[in-house]
């Protein structure tokens, strides 16, 4: 029977972590996956402070995450209120659409 | 009374000046502005002549000179410079020639420029020429007279220029101003070479040092030449520019482009003559100098000789009696040279009574012909304009030295005094202007009959339109043909005769061993006689071509092609000048334009920085694309470089 140790956790936060960064920056449809991708990448980040909190035996990795939480929480309702506003204004959520920056 | 004398034209100057700014509403006021101005510049110069007259008579004939120091101009360690108003008898003179020609000039202008629009300019213009002039011939050191000198060729700039819409006029003011600081050029060279040797500009000082310094050896880039020779050649650069003497003369015949009266006084009477003067005021120093006055002698007679020859062919009226200036100035420079600077003094002073109102009588046909001055469209006038016939036929008998009009014994002493030097260079000036003398009569009476006699060859509107010219010229012409009839026979025993010693009072120094003018006085018969034959034979052929047999002229210029082209052409030297150093000007010119700024300055400079700004910004503006993947992809990199670096350095 396989042990679950440290190592698995991190690994699978690493590769929740990267599914996060690809789908920033490979995805050229939709914002929405983009505010996806960065709750991916804070989830894989809380993955790893509780993996080290119930290895470490210490309490303030998992304080840690609850706050990482509530803060995602915030950060998805602030993202998602500009996007609806962005689509009123130009039409299109389409990433590919969103080059105003550009010099 | 000699302060009075020479700032009087200025202050007219200033006054003119100042009307010329004067808008004017209509015509009326616009004629009232002009009357004020005319009023004060002629007034202000007769003025300064009459005081002229009381100088002369005090100064020349009673034999009080005197220098009025008015205040220090420059202090700078051994280098003293005052402005003063010196007056001996060459600078009286000089005055007096000076403010009598020029307030002639300055009456016959009223009458000449009445149509023009910008007249208290021209009255401005001529009233600062005469100050200039006054201050170079009143200057009692180098400095002042250099002063004056730019002066007047600055007055002289801007007289040729007066018409400035028209594009010739424009380019032979240009000319004239360069050729001139060629000359200039040598002559601050030589007032520095004066300052060396003497540690003084001031003319007294240098001439009571100049007989100790006589042999005095200048190191000058490794040679070792003559001081005084240096010193004088120097000077008399500065003389040939002023003089338009052979080599420096292109300018004159171009300055003609001026209005007449200005050729009247600035190219004929007085500022040309400015460079005899200077050699002249310099004798004590030119004295000194035997390759100096040789070379000062060759010059003079080359020009008189080759400025005759060309003066012969010219069909414009004003350019014959411009070569012909530039003759009688090869005439006076002769004369200095063989050392008689009296005579040539005195043939300036002749000279210009006679030029004056030869260029004024050319006016006055200019005039009358509605502005023509190429003499083959003149002729069978003299019925009409008799007045100015006859003034021109005393000018012209002034100019070719018949007796007893002022230019016979100017010319004759001249001459005298070249063939009495017995030298080398006296004997080839002596049959330069015997030459120069027989052209002379002949250009004169071509002249003559051209303009006044044969079949009118103007059309009929000119023709019907001719007519005398106002009272307001024909008056000065008619003051300085009386200066032309008698200044030779009144002043030949002051300026060259028994009584020249006590005339000159020592402003003039000769020394024992150049005794060509003493001598002159007893040339033989033959010397005395031939200037008037060859000047009858001139006129006689003159009357033969141009009366008898009129196809001979035509049939000569066919005959000898060649030359007539040569003379025509004015020996090419204007052509030769634009290959030597025109073109060669423009070349370089072009070349630094182009190249030098253009390419280099400019292309690595301004230009080839922002170029280089604009390229860099254009490759960093595609880092810019706005898609927020790039930058994300972007953060990721930095991310991952930091990240690298931290644990391979934490490895190690």
């Amino acid at each position: 029977m396989l042990q679950i140790g440290l190592a698995h956790y991190l690994s699978v936060a690493a590769i929740v972590f990267a599914i996060g960064v690809c789908g920033v920056f490979l995805n050229r449809k939709n914002i929405i996956i983009i505010l996806m991708s960065v709750e991916l990448m804070l989830l894989a980040v809380n993955l790893n402070l509780i993996a080290f909190a119930a290895t470490l035996g210490d309490l303030v990795g998992q304080v840690f995450a609850l706050f990482i939480l509530t803060v995602a929480a915030a950060e998805a309702a602030i993202g998602l209120a500009i996007l609806v506003i962005y689509f009123r204004n130009r039409g299109t959520i389409a990433v590919e659409d969103i080059n105003l920056m550009k010099g | 009374m000699g302060v009075v004398i020479v700032l009087l034209p200025l202050i007219g100057a200033m006054i003119a000046g100042v009307l010329a700014f004067l808008p004017a509403e209509d015509k009326a006021a616009r004629h009232r502005i002009d009357m004020l101005s005319q009023a004060v510049t002629c007034g202000a110069l007769l003025a300064s002549m009459f005081f002229a007259i009381l100088v002369f008579v005090n100064v020349a004939l009673g034999g009080e000179p005197k220098t009025i120091e008015l205040f220090t101009w420059i202090d700078s360690g051994a280098f003293e410079v005052s402005w003063a108003v010196r007056m001996d008898t060459l600078s009286v003179v000089m005055m007096l020639v000076v403010t009598v020609v020029s307030a002639m000039v300055h009456v016959y202008s009223i009458g000449y420029m009445h149509h023009d629009t910008s007249i208290p300019r021209f009255m401005a213009y001529l009233n600062l020429f005469t100050f200039f002039m006054l201050m170079l011939v009143s200057a009692d050191n180098l400095v002042q007279m250099f002063f004056g000198w730019e002066g007047v060729g600055l007055s002289s700039y801007l007289l040729i220029g007066f018409w400035y819409d028209r594009p010739s006029a424009n380019a032979a003011a240009i000319k004239a101003f360069l050729v001139n600081r060629v000359g200039d050029f040598g002559f601050t060279l030589g007032i520095l070479a004066v300052f060396v040797m003497f540690q003084s500009v001031e003319l007294d000082t240098i001439f009571a040092a100049a007989p100790a310094a006589a042999d005095t050896r200048l190191n000058l880039f490794g040679a070792d030449l003559h001081a005084m020779t240096v010193i004088c050649l120097l000077l008399f650069v500065g003389a040939m520019g002023k003089s338009a003497q052979i080599g420096l003369h292109t300018w004159l015949p171009d300055a003609m482009e001026g209005p007449t009266p200005v050729s009247a006084l600035i190219h004929a009477a007085t500022m040309v003559t400015a460079g005899v003067f200077m050699v002249a005021r310099m004798s004590p120093l030119f004295e000194y100098s035997d390759t100096a006055l040789a070379v000062v002698t060759i010059i003079g007679a080359s020009t008189a000789v080759f400025a005759a020859t060309i003066g012969c062919v010219q069909n414009d009226i004003k350019r014959v009696i411009a070569y012909s200036t530039c003759s009688q100035l090869g005439y006076m420079f002769f004369a200095c040279g063989v050392s008689a600077y009296s005579a040539g003094i005195f043939h300036l002073m002749t000279h210009a009574f006679f030029k004056a109102l030869l260029f004024l009588g050319a006016g006055s046909v200019i005039h009358a012909l509605s502005d023509e001055q190429d003499m083959r469209k003149m002729g069978g006038i003299w019925k009409l304009i008799p007045v100015t016939y006859v003034l021109m036929w005393i000018g012209s008998l002034a100019l070719a030295g018949i007796p007893p009009f002022a230019g016979h014994f100017s010319k004759d002493i001249v001459l005298e005094a070249a063939y009495s030097a017995h030298s080398a260079v006296g004997t080839y000036a002596f049959w330069c202007g015997i030459a120069a003398a027989f052209m002379t009569a002949f250009y004169s009476w071509r002249l003559l009959l051209m303009t006044f006699h044969g079949q009118p060859r103007a059309d009929e509107t000119v023709m019907a339109r001719v007519h005398e010219s106002p009272n307001v010229m024909l008056m000065p012409m008619a003051m300085l043909a009386v200066g032309a009839v008698v200044a030779g026979y009144i002043g030949y025993a002051s300026f060259v005769g028994e009584e020249a010693s006590a005339f000159w009072q020592g402003t003039i120094t000769i020394l024992p061993s150049h005794p060509a003018l003493e001598d002159a006085h007893h040339a033989p018969f033959w010397v005395k006689i031939l200037p008037l034959v060859m000047a009858v034979a001139g006129i006689g052929l003159a009357f033969f071509m141009y009366t008898w047999a009129t196809d001979v002229p035509a049939r000569l210029a066919a005959r000898f092609n060649g030359v007539y082209r040569f003379l025509l052409n004015k020996w090419y030297f204007d052509e030769l000048y634009d290959f030597l150093f025109v073109r060669p000007a423009f070349a370089i010119g072009r070349g630094l334009w182009k190249g030098g700024d253009g390419a280099v300055i400019d292309g690595v400079g301004p230009d080839g920085v922002a170029a280089a700004t604009l390229r860099i910004a254009r490759n960093a503006v595609r880092l810019q694309t706005g898609y927020i993947f790039h930058y994300a992809f972007t953060m990721l990199i930095g991310v991952l470089i930091l990240v690298t670096w931290y644990l391979l350095r934490a490895g190690s």
